[in-house]
């Protein structure tokens, strides 16, 4: 059954990608683009892989789509026309296409037991998660403490990726730039999706903190989290206005949520060095080693979803400040 | 009882799929973008609903019902929003609604 769905998943990927790459018009292809994280996050989902469904869902179709929207709105709707050297590319896409499919002909079979990915690692980290650990999701356990040094460098990715996009934007909205109230109302004339939107915020905001202090327990985490009080904070610009949204949450704290996930992960890691123990061992945060490395998950998933949110909602910023 | 309630879910299931059927045509075939829209609202509104309820009678009273109803509740309020925004952001933009725009032409004449 679930190769059935997973075919079917999958052969409307394909349609989706060829749909996006034959479309001359950049806003619908924006649209497939969120059709296609959709349709990968339902697939991550019936693999069971429930974590990565909910990031992928939350960052590909939700948060992307609206990046992508503001960028287009500072460019134009219809792609360039076509360069001369298609066959050039052409013949790299099909090598690179046969590569890859050469590649999946080694792929254990779906489901394998003798598959290296069920046979590695992953039963020492499932026999021994209630052990070291004891947190229910062990995809939490994995991702904070296990391999802490792979989220860390995450962490330092989304950060960099920021700081980039910044770079090229400009810091956007300091506050003599900001503009006259009457040009920057949002939708605040409009009624409908003003209310729903001011009904449906705090829910949003409240689902993000779920997300986020549930992640031991369930699919979460801070980078899904990051994204939706992200996506609950750009509805509230667009529906009352980019000012108040600044006048909420300031460029300038953002920038510092943007530098606080670092700060906070590597201070757990060296507190756990000055505790007596490896960098990014949590452990010796309390007298009981289970407890100590609770809280040095907890700690580390809010570095991640403060860096997360202040990196988002910067860039959206940065795009909006642009397009005036 | 318990054999009832599997065939009134499937029943509503097989419907909830059916109103998705008849959206997608819908929104295939139909003439221009606000019919088009309004046969897509039978996929949020009818589709939505009766496969959700469906899903429920399955799941029974545990929390995952309670979910099924939170989600509900949030299709029920935000998807004739986005319908409406939609339409009037086309209608801003100045796509005119086909039967308007003949029955204009029609009194020019």
């Amino acid at each position: 059954m679930i190769v059935i769905f997973g075919v079917f998943l999958l052969t409307l990927l394909v349609i989706t990608a060829i749909a996006i790459v034959r479309t001359d018009n950049l806003f619908v292809a924006v649209m497939l683009m969120g059709i296609a994280s959709l349709l990968i996050a339902g697939n991550f989902f019936i693999l069971d892989a429930a974590d990565v469904a909910l990031t992928e869902a939350a960052v590909g179709a939700g948060i992307s789509t609206v990046l992508f929207l503001s960028a287009l709105a500072l460019t134009s709707e219809r792609e360039r026309s076509k360069s001369s050297r298609r066959v050039l590319s052409f013949t790299v896409v099909a090598a690179a296409a046969l590569v890859l499919i050469y590649a999946t002909f080694d792929k254990p079979r779906l489901g394998d037991p003798q598959a290296p990915v069920q046979t590695h690692v992953a039963p020492w980290y499932l026999e021994n998660t209630p052990k070291y650990i004891d947190i229910p999701n062990v995809v939490t356990a994995v991702l904070g403490s296990f391999r802490g040094y792979d989220t860390l460098g995450e962490v330092f990715v989304v950060f960099t990726a920021g700081i980039g996009v910044l770079f090229l934007l400009g810091i956007g909205a300091t506050p003599g730039a900001l503009p006259k109230e009457q040009d920057n109302e949002g939708l605040r004339h409009y009624l409908i999706p003003r209310l729903v939107g001011r009904l449906v915020i705090p829910f949003i905001l409240l689902f993000g903190l779920y997300v986020q202090f549930h992640g031991e327990y369930g699919p979460g985490g801070g980078f899904q989290a990051g994204a939706i009080v992200a996506a609950g904070i750009v509805l509230f610009a667009l529906i009352e206005g980019e000012r108040r949204a600044l006048a909420v949450l300031p460029q300038r704290l953002l920038l510092g949520f943007m530098a606080a996930g670092p700060l906070i992960y590597g201070s757990v890691g060296i507190a756990g060095i000055m505790l007596g123990g490896n960098f990014l061992d949590y452990s010796p945060l309390s007298s009981d080693p289970v407890k100590g490395q609770h809280l040095g998950i907890l700690l580390i998933e809010i570095g991640v979803g403060i860096t997360v949110t202040g990196v988002l909602l910067s860039i959206f910023h940065a795009f909006a400040a642009r397009g005036r | 009882m318990t054999t009832l309630i599997d065939i009134l879910s499937w029943v509503l299931l097989t419907l909830g799929g059916i109103s998705v059927l008849i959206g997608g045509i819908g929104a295939l075939r139909m003439p221009d973008l606000y019919t088009r829209m309004h046969a897509a609202s039978v996929t949020d509104s009818m589709g939505a609903t009766l496969v959700l309820v469906g899903i429920m009678l399955q799941a029974g009273w545990s929390l995952a019902t309670i979910k099924l109803i939170a989600i509900l509740l949030f299709l029920l309020f935000t998807s004739p929003t986005s319908s409406n925004a939609l339409a009037s952001a086309a209608l801003l933009a100045g796509t005119r609604p086909l039967a308007e725009s003949k029955q204009d032409r029609g009194g020019a004449q």
